[in-house]
């Protein structure tokens, strides 16, 4: 479903991807490792169609990105470094305004989220008063409230806790099994021991 | 997959929401407004005659400068907290998103100087008759300085400390708006007719209304590169 070959990929004097090339099918894992300032980021960005791609391309059900840009995007759920959280709104007010882009959602639906990623407790307070690691599960649960079929996630586990970690390791076999497909850049390997799940190591 | 209407609505009415959560930045733009219009007759004379002259001068340069102060805080907040990345990524028309944006800030920063200026022109000694063509004429114009604001504030956004580069690139564009406002407001105060002004700063504002978008939109994609 998602193919990408020999993507290359220079920032200013930099050559920073040097012909990456993997396909993912439905239902399949990749984690993308590799030191500090390696590319991952850059990577994840290009799949996300948020950097132009400078040679080499990208499809999504055999289509090239560039050609069928907002049909791409509908499947798509991003978590970057930031949150993309308003910090004066509340949880829930947050994730109505960021959902409602894409589809209908009612509140019913998105306290019953809140509720199964534990931060319950938080659906009526303003962003500002959480702790990261809480603001991290808000953002977690705009990607499944999305209900897109390719994430694409930044450091997802970033501030979250042992058990944060490991419910979100569920929700991604959860997503997994119903055929989504998830590529992640991480320090720490993910639902290790898994089928389909591969890393792709950059240099 | 939501409607064109119910896209604008959403956005205008987070905006709104976030505005009222700030309210005492919201209602900057009329506070510097009222406070410019009212130095001049300190700084100049209180004689009536004097500032009637200058009045319609003084109360165009004050709403273009007060609806630039209100551009800053445009795009800035949610390109960096991430949002704006989140909104080229749904699948749905940036430009439309971004125009609904750009209402928002009229509704904040334009809408409320229109109302204001009757009353700040008759403490200028600006007659009643020029009323109608003072609010007219900022209705049109600040219509189109939030428009061409807009445009400069999504290329600029990604610059550090982009303020001065933003009133370099706007200001210039805008002189038209405001010659065209002032002149209509002075025309006016001579009991000439104004319809010829009035006309051109329409014909901009529909000008801005259906290019801008556009161009917003392609800005702000490349801003959000970085």
């Amino acid at each position: 479903m998602l193919d990408v070959s020999d993507l290359h990929l220079w920032r200013g004097d930099r050559h920073l991807l040097k012909g990456v090339s993997f396909s993912l099918r439905a239902g399949e894992l990749l984690q993308i490792v590799g030191p500090n300032g390696v590319g991952k980021t850059s990577l994840l960005r290009c799949i996300a169609g948020l950097l132009p791609v400078e040679s080499g391309d990208i499809r999504w059900c055999n289509k090239l990105l560039a050609s069928s840009r907002d049909a791409f995007h509908q499947q798509l759920a991003y978590l970057a470094h930031v949150n993309a959280l308003k910090t004066d709104l509340t949880a829930l007010e947050n994730l109505h305004y960021a959902v409602s882009l894409r589809r209908k959602i009612t509140t019913q639906e998105t306290r019953e989220m809140l509720t199964r990623l534990q931060v319950a407790e938080c659906s009526d307070l303003p962003v500002r008063a959480m702790s990261a690691g809480q603001k991290r599960r808000v953002a977690i649960a705009r990607i499944l409230l999305t209900q897109a079929k390719l994430w694409v996630l930044d450091e997802p586990i970033t501030n979250l806790d042992v058990a944060g970690i490991q419910l979100f390791e569920r929700c991604m076999a959860e997503h997994l099994d119903g055929g989504g497909l998830v590529v992640t850049a991480a320090h720490q390997l993910l639902l290790q021991g898994r089928d389909n799940v591969r890393t792709l190591e950059l240099h | 997959m939501p409607g064109l209407l119910q896209l604008a609505m959403l956005v205008v009415g987070r905006d709104l929401k976030l505005a009222l959560r700030h309210w005492d930045q919201a209602i900057q733009p009329l506070i510097f407004f009222v406070v410019v219009t009212t130095l001049f007759p300190l700084a100049i004379s209180p004689e009536l005659a004097e500032l009637r002259r200058i009045s319609a001068g003084v109360v165009w340069v004050a709403a273009m400068l007060a609806s630039l102060l209100a551009l800053e805080s445009l795009f800035r907040t949610d390109v960096e907290d991430g949002t704006m990345e989140q909104w080229t990524l749904a699948g749905q028309p940036l430009s439309l998103m971004l125009l609904s944006k750009t209402i928002t800030h009229w509704l904040l920063a334009g809408l409320p100087i229109v109302l204001m200026s009757p009353i700040v022109g008759t403490a200028l000694g600006m007659p009643q008759s020029a009323w109608g063509a003072l609010a007219g004429s900022l209705a049109l114009g600040t219509g189109c300085l939030s428009v061409l604001g807009a445009i400069g504030t999504a290329l600029t956004v990604a610059v550090r400390r982009g303020n001065v580069l933003l009133a370099l690139l706007v200001l210039p564009l805008e002189m038209p708006v405001l010659i065209f406002g002032a002149r209509a407001v002075d025309l006016s105060m001579h009991g000439e007719p104004v319809a010829g002004p009035l006309n051109l700063l329409a014909a901009m504002l529909l000008l801005f209304l259906s290019l801008g978008p556009f161009a917003m939109a392609s800005a702000m994609r490349i801003s959000v590169e970085n």
